[in-house]
């Protein structure tokens, strides 16, 4: 059940995107067309998952037991991009279809601001480590749900009237702000999933 | 030489202004914007980080072997950043709290590992001095100019300090998540009404 409730938190109440302003630049930047948009998705969902799985271990281990606990964002961001580099090499060898699909997205991951955020909110959070997997899981389910959703909705852009100022970003922008105005709704959802868990 | 030095500087203030002019770094525009007291000290943060990884990936730029140029700059940048987080918890630790994870993830934003790659890679010191000067400076003035908007009209107060009228009711919208976007998104287009050189 509370599982339930991480994941249902970390795909609609508080999602990455549009409740916590993480990842915006490559959401900004992917979105424009879909199937870009569902290859850094795919390739976010897979890294946030290992990442924060082995930031969780290392901080644990190796920081804590040492008394280091300041170099975390050195640490942390050498780690994630170490990782990332080694999931292209072995995608590379292993899985040649997995790899053309994910393609320039990956490289591209390692300055995606989601990825470093979830593995120190983790830590800060004070998850145990099957929480921190569920919660960097979900949290890449919802990256991928928005930007898909976003992707759509930018389609529509290309055949409807825009004044010439707002176009291209400035309308993106408007239009994800009425997207996180959708799901701030689903506050209610996490509010009456309490008082259940409560009963 | 002293014009192009006044030049690099100048231009992060309106030509490549961040994060209008350059899409870039747009996680703490819109996360920290909510109050003018974080959009500054935010701001400040990015410029110190900016400027001294800028002077120091240009002194090394040689020495860098071109294959592990990226994860260097993210080394040199990560040590500012651990720095600027040390000192903002003992200094000013209220500003730390609010601001919080951002800290951390001034590492990962792309305005300061965008120019190590675009300018201070391939310019002498004193040039990507003035650039990393000239682009924080800028991207702390946006800062403060869409906190402003986003504190006045969401809690009517500036700096803390009450400016509207009594009867003025709070447009709660705006500090939330998706007023940051639509406010970020008017700003933008209201810049680009005006002609590019």
């Amino acid at each position: 059940m509370e599982y339930i409730i991480l994941a249902i938190n970390a795909i609609l109440v508080k999602n990455i995107l549009l409740a916590q302003y993480l990842g915006n630049c490559p959401f900004m930047g992917v979105s424009k067309k879909m199937e870009t948009a569902t290859g850094m998705g795919m390739a976010v969902i897979f890294v946030i998952t290992f990442a924060t799985s082995i930031t969780w271990f290392v901080y644990h281990y190796i920081l804590v037991i040492l008394q280091i606990e300041y170099l975390q964002t050195i640490v942390f961001i050498l780690v994630i991009a170490a990782l990332v580099q080694l999931i292209e090499m072995f995608l590379k060898k292993l899985a040649p279809a997995l790899y053309k699909a994910l393609g320039i997205f990956l490289p591209l991951i390692t300055t995606n601001c989601a990825i470093l955020g979830v593995a120190v909110l983790c830590i800060n959070n004070e998850f145990n480590f099957l929480q921190s997997l569920f919660y960097a899981l979900f949290s890449g389910v919802g990256f991928l749900l928005a930007l898909i959703l976003f992707a759509g909705i930018r389609g529509r852009f290309e055949i409807s009237f825009i004044p010439r100022a707002l176009q291209d970003t400035a309308i993106a922008l408007v239009m994800a702000g009425l997207m996180a105005l959708a799901f701030y709704g689903f506050l209610g959802i996490d509010n009456s999933l309490q008082a259940l868990m409560m009963k | 030489m002293n014009k192009t030095i006044s030049q690099e500087f100048l231009k992060g203030f309106w030509e490549i202004l961040p994060p209008f002019k350059l899409v870039l770094g747009l996680c703490p525009t819109l996360a920290v914007t909510t109050a003018v007291e974080n959009g500054i000290g935010m701001g400040l943060s990015t410029t110190f980080v900016l400027f001294f990884s800028n002077v120091i990936i240009s002194s090394i730029k040689n020495l860098i072997p071109k294959k592990v140029r990226i994860a260097s700059y993210i080394v040199v940048i990560a040590t500012f950043v651990v720095i600027v987080e040390l000192v903002m918890k003992a200094y000013f630790f209220s500003i730390s709290q609010q601001l919080g994870l951002f800290i951390n993830l001034i590492v990962v934003n792309c305005i300061i590992l965008g120019r190590a790659e675009a300018f201070a890679s391939k310019n002498p010191i004193y040039l990507s001095a003035a650039d990393g000067l000239g682009i924080g400076l800028g991207f702390t003035l946006s800062l403060i100019l869409i906190s402003s908007i986003r504190e006045i009209l969401g809690k009517g107060t500036f700096l803390g300090m009450q400016v509207m009228w009594d009867s003025f009711e709070p447009f709660a919208f705006m500090v939330s998540a998706p007023g940051a976007f639509v406010c970020l998104g008017l700003i933008l287009g209201i810049m680009n009404l005006f002609p590019k050189k």
